[in-house]
């Protein structure tokens, strides 16, 4: 067509804006990552980074941790969901859905004052005398079972925070399953288990692809988790670059490097995924 | 497939929602509560509103986070539009490529858009002549925006009859005609839910407000200031209403959202016959 | 006025380095019911579309009335299109649908409604203004198609396959209704479809088109009789289409035999194609046929049987409306005016 490259022109401010404020910002984590403050080329913002290596492997377990148990909780309950009306589907999941845009500080502190020493779970268990009773047991003293500032909390806070990112993904995949797929594999003779192994699962795979990339991104960046659930006992690496632009660590060049290698990182395991997947992943977002 | 759940089913999802809105019911219930306790319920009282509203830094955090948000909204849903027109006459090759770069900030981490802003601004900052505030803070905010109203555009544009804007000019329309008469108002729907969805986005950020924002402090700066403090039920009466906010958001959304596909079943249904 | 209301002359047409439209040339008369009739990919769309405005010819004029239009943008041209899926504004009602052009062209709104509903009335869907175009059935919604081309008096209506996404039932009535139509307003119309059958009963003149060429242009009889080449005639309802050799004029053999037929003006002995309609064989005993065969199936069509006859050189579709079984002995019989020669492509 002869007016398409007029009929283009409209992307032109769009196309402008994003090169300066997504492209060449990511392109200054990488020339600050590999610059020192002199500005000379350097690489030892990276070799500096061999002492996180605590914060790295923290970070990665805890969020690989989150994500599979998100995936073990999110599956079942994805595809539960799809069996039912559609009327109930579409309630289910817009409820899965409001708690997302609920500001994450306010889910995360609602977490805070159920997990607190004196907080809700620790009152409730010293009322009917489990705290007692486990004292008596084991022979302690303890007034409280300790629930924050401990990794299990983070752990925890991930999960609520981003279950709903492997729900999601999940069920719109499974509910796009043509259903006379099913009904062929019933009528060629399989069962349901069958059924599920041979078809449905393989079928929403790549919902389970995008689900575990929604929920491992968000859970290795954060640094509010930690500092909020974890009392700033087990820095993430979250922590460690907000340390490098707004802490008290002032270092870009660190912080770009360490940004970088958990770029990397979350790349390598995207595509590791996609491999599994075979590049099916339109990632469903919302 | 039509095996409806059994008890295990239902339970499950019971469960789930149990899980998920238990703090926030208990965060709601205790915005009530008439002492700081958020353990013992010791009578009802407004009292925690009240201080709210007369407390000025989280006024003014709610009003910059307003004015953010609409600004942001508004000035990303008429860049995206755009951009989803010019994308959608793009060829192949160069189309691609955008979506690409499109996807990045809907990819990566909000830390990482977060701090590569940061260190842009700051770099530019130095040259030009200015800090971080309230300009950074709306741009930043509009970067993050722009590619979920392409993402909710631009489909819409996808189902459009592609014969659609030749009727128009078929029919007399110039290409300025038909582009308003005919195209913004078929994708209309795709353009007000990328506004509502742009704009529920900005209210909620943290991150990248963060770290792009200088002095200057959103709701959600002043909640994250709030809870690295003593912790006060001023900021259970903020979730509560913050929470209504969306909730009603989101319902006008969805209702939206079934009476368009309702309508598009029936155009579907039309055609078969 | 031109007896021409439309000429092209010589458009060429590539699509990256793809020939689309080679070198065609086609009038079309005041008044007229013009088909361009091909498979899928043959350039017919693109034919209209250029006459429509929407695609600019590399090479050639189109000319309307005399004038050449070639750099007059779709909105100016004295046209109309109704589009394969009709293309109506699903945020207007139907009212505001068959109005748009005439608001577009600032008409006073008392004439708009006067026009509209005798519009509606035209296409049979009178006090369908305030419906939604999405609560109408298909067959509703090509109504407010034409109607919304046909409001604006175009001179030539152009129309993109406008029955496609119909059943079959629906896709009957409306060929009668169009033609009526035609005849109503007494206005051009220029009609794509690859449907044979549509082609034969609606048109004044058909233009055959195959891989961007033009094949054949006539009256329905004349296509479906005298098909041009192997392409019309296999397109154009069925065929047996064969190898034969023409000896001289008149005299052509094929399938080991000589036969009497009506073509000449070929080279002694020129390899031709023969083709022979179905329909056209006399099913006789053996002992009168020209070629003897033995029945290997047969189809029951509503009206004849199709029966396949295998005989020693060529197995031929036959049809009558007489029933035999598989296995007959049957012979064939043709008459000279029932072979078509045509020359190798």
């Amino acid at each position: 067509m002869k007016n398409r490259k007029l009929a283009s022109l409209p992307a032109i401010p769009y196309v402008f804006w994003m090169a300066l404020f997504v492209v060449v910002p990511l392109v200054l984590i990488v020339v600050y990552a590999f610059t020192s403050e002199s500005g000379g080329f350097t690489l030892e913002n990276f070799s500096s980074i061999g002492s996180y290596t605590m914060v790295f492997v923290r970070s990665l377990v805890l969020s690989l941790i989150a994500t599979a148990v998100c995936l073990i909780i999110g599956y079942p309950v994805a595809y539960v969901i799809s069996k039912e009306g559609p009327t109930f589907q579409r309630v289910a999941m817009m409820l899965i859905m409001l708690p997302m845009w609920i500001n994450f500080l306010l889910r995360t502190y609602a977490w805070m004052s159920i997990l607190e020493n004196t907080g809700l779970i620790n009152t409730f268990l010293s009322d009917i005398g489990i705290i007692g009773l486990i004292n008596r047991l084991f022979g302690l003293s303890i007034d409280h079972l300790p629930l924050i500032n401990t990794s299990g909390a983070v752990i925890l806070g991930m999960v609520y925070n981003y279950l709903p990112f492997m729900i999601i993904p999940i069920h719109s995949v499974i509910v796009k399953i043509d259903k006379a797929t099913i009904e062929a594999a019933e009528d060629l003779g399989a069962d349901s288990v069958t059924v599920f192994r041979k078809v449905i699962f393989p079928l929403s795979l790549p919902g389970v692809l995008s689900g575990i990339t929604m929920v491992f991104v968000p859970s290795v960046s954060t640094f509010i988790l930690s500092k909020l659930l974890g009392g700033g006992t087990s820095m993430l690496l979250g922590d460690l670059i907000e340390l490098q632009f707004m802490g008290g660590a002032y270092n870009p060049h660190l912080g770009s490097a360490i940004s970088l290698v958990m770029m990397i990182i979350v790349m390598a395991c995207m595509a590791v995924m996609n491999r599994f997947g075979d590049g099916e992943e339109q990632a469903v977002i919302m | 497939m039509k095996k409806k759940n059994g008890f295990w089913g239902r339970f499950l999802t019971f469960l789930l929602f149990f899980f998920l809105y238990a703090p926030i019911i208990v965060l709601i219930i205790f915005s009530f509560n008439s002492t700081k306790s958020r353990t013992v319920w010791t009578g009802f009282t407004l009292d925690w509103y009240v201080k709210l509203f007369h407390n000025s830094s989280i006024l003014s955090a709610l009003y910059t986070t307003l004015l953010i948000s609409v600004l942001a909204a508004l000035i990303a849903t008429i860049i995206g539009t755009f951009a989803s027109i010019g994308i959608f006459n793009m060829k192949k090759r160069p189309r691609e490529l955008i979506m690409q770069v499109n996807n990045i900030p809907v990819i990566n981490a909000d830390i990482i858009t977060g701090v590569s802003l940061c260190i842009l601004f700051v770099f530019l900052g130095k040259k030009l002549g200015f800090e971080l505030g309230f300009g950074t803070l709306l741009i930043a905010h509009i970067t993050f925006n722009i590619p979920y109203v392409i993402l909710s555009v631009l489909p819409k544009l996808r189902q459009l009859d592609k014969n659609l804007f030749e009727a128009a000019q078929d029919l007399g329309c110039t290409w300025m005609q038909a582009f308003f008469k005919v195209i913004i108002p078929q994708i209309k729907p795709g353009i007000v839910n990328g506004l509502l969805m742009a704009f529920t986005l900005s209210v909620d950020d943290f991150v990248i407000s963060y770290f792009t924002a200088g002095s200057v402090e959103t709701l959600s700066m002043r909640i994250y200031a709030m809870t690295k403090k003593r912790i006060s039920p001023e900021i259970n009466a903020v979730s509560t209403i913050l929470f209504a906010t969306v909730l009603l958001l989101l319902i006008i959304i969805n209702v939206r959202e079934a009476r368009q596909e309702k309508a598009a079943e029936k155009r579907r249904a039309s055609f078969k016959s | 006025m031109s007896e021409k209301l439309i000429n092209l002359e010589n458009i060429h047409k590539d699509y990256g380095g793809k020939t689309v439209l080679d070198n065609i040339n086609l009038y079309v008369r005041d008044k007229e019911f013009v088909t361009l009739l091909g498979p899928s990919g043959c350039g017919k769309t693109t034919t209209l579309r250029i006459i429509g405005g929407f695609e600019t010819p590399d090479a050639g004029v189109v000319y309307f009335d005399g004038k050449n239009m070639s750099d007059v943008p779709a909105h100016r041209r004295p046209v109309n299109t109704v589009f394969q899926r009709y293309a109506l504004f699903t945020h207007m009602d139907v009212y505001d649908n068959v109005a748009f052009g005439l608001r577009i062209s600032k008409v006073g709104e008392s004439e708009i409604k006067e026009r509209v509903e005798r519009m509606l009335k035209l296409v049979n869907l009178p006090d369908y203004g305030p419906r939604e175009v999405s609560s109408l059935s298909g067959g509703e919604q090509q109504r407010i198609a034409i109607a919304r081309a046909l409001v604006n008096h175009p001179r030539v209506l152009l129309l993109d396959e406008p029955l496609g996404a119909l059943d079959l039932k629906l896709r009957k009535d409306m060929q009668r209704e169009l033609k009526a139509i035609q005849q109503q307003v007494g206005i051009t119309f220029v009609y794509v479809t690859h449907d044979q059958e549509e082609a034969l009963t609606m048109s004044d003149t058909i233009v055959v088109m195959n891989k961007g060429k033009i094949q054949q242009i006539g009256t329905p009889v004349d296509i479906y009789n005298e098909p041009k080449n192997a392409f019309v005639a296999d397109f154009i309802g069925e065929s047996n289409i064969l190898d034969g050799i023409m000896h001289k004029d008149r005299l052509v053999s094929f399938c080991g035999r000589r036969f009497d037929c009506l073509d000449g003006g070929f080279a002694p002995d020129e390899a031709v194609d023969v083709v022979v309609r179905p329909e056209d064989f006399e099913i006789v005993p053996p002992e009168q046929a020209q070629m003897v065969g033995t029945v290997k199936s047969v189809v029951f069509m509503g009206v004849h049987y199709e029966i396949m006859v295998e005989t020693e050189h060529f197995t031929w579709m036959v049809h009558s409306i007489y029933e035999t079984h598989v296995g007959d002995r049957v012979g064939l019989f043709l008459t000279p005016d029932d072979i078509h020669i045509m020359r190798k492509s």
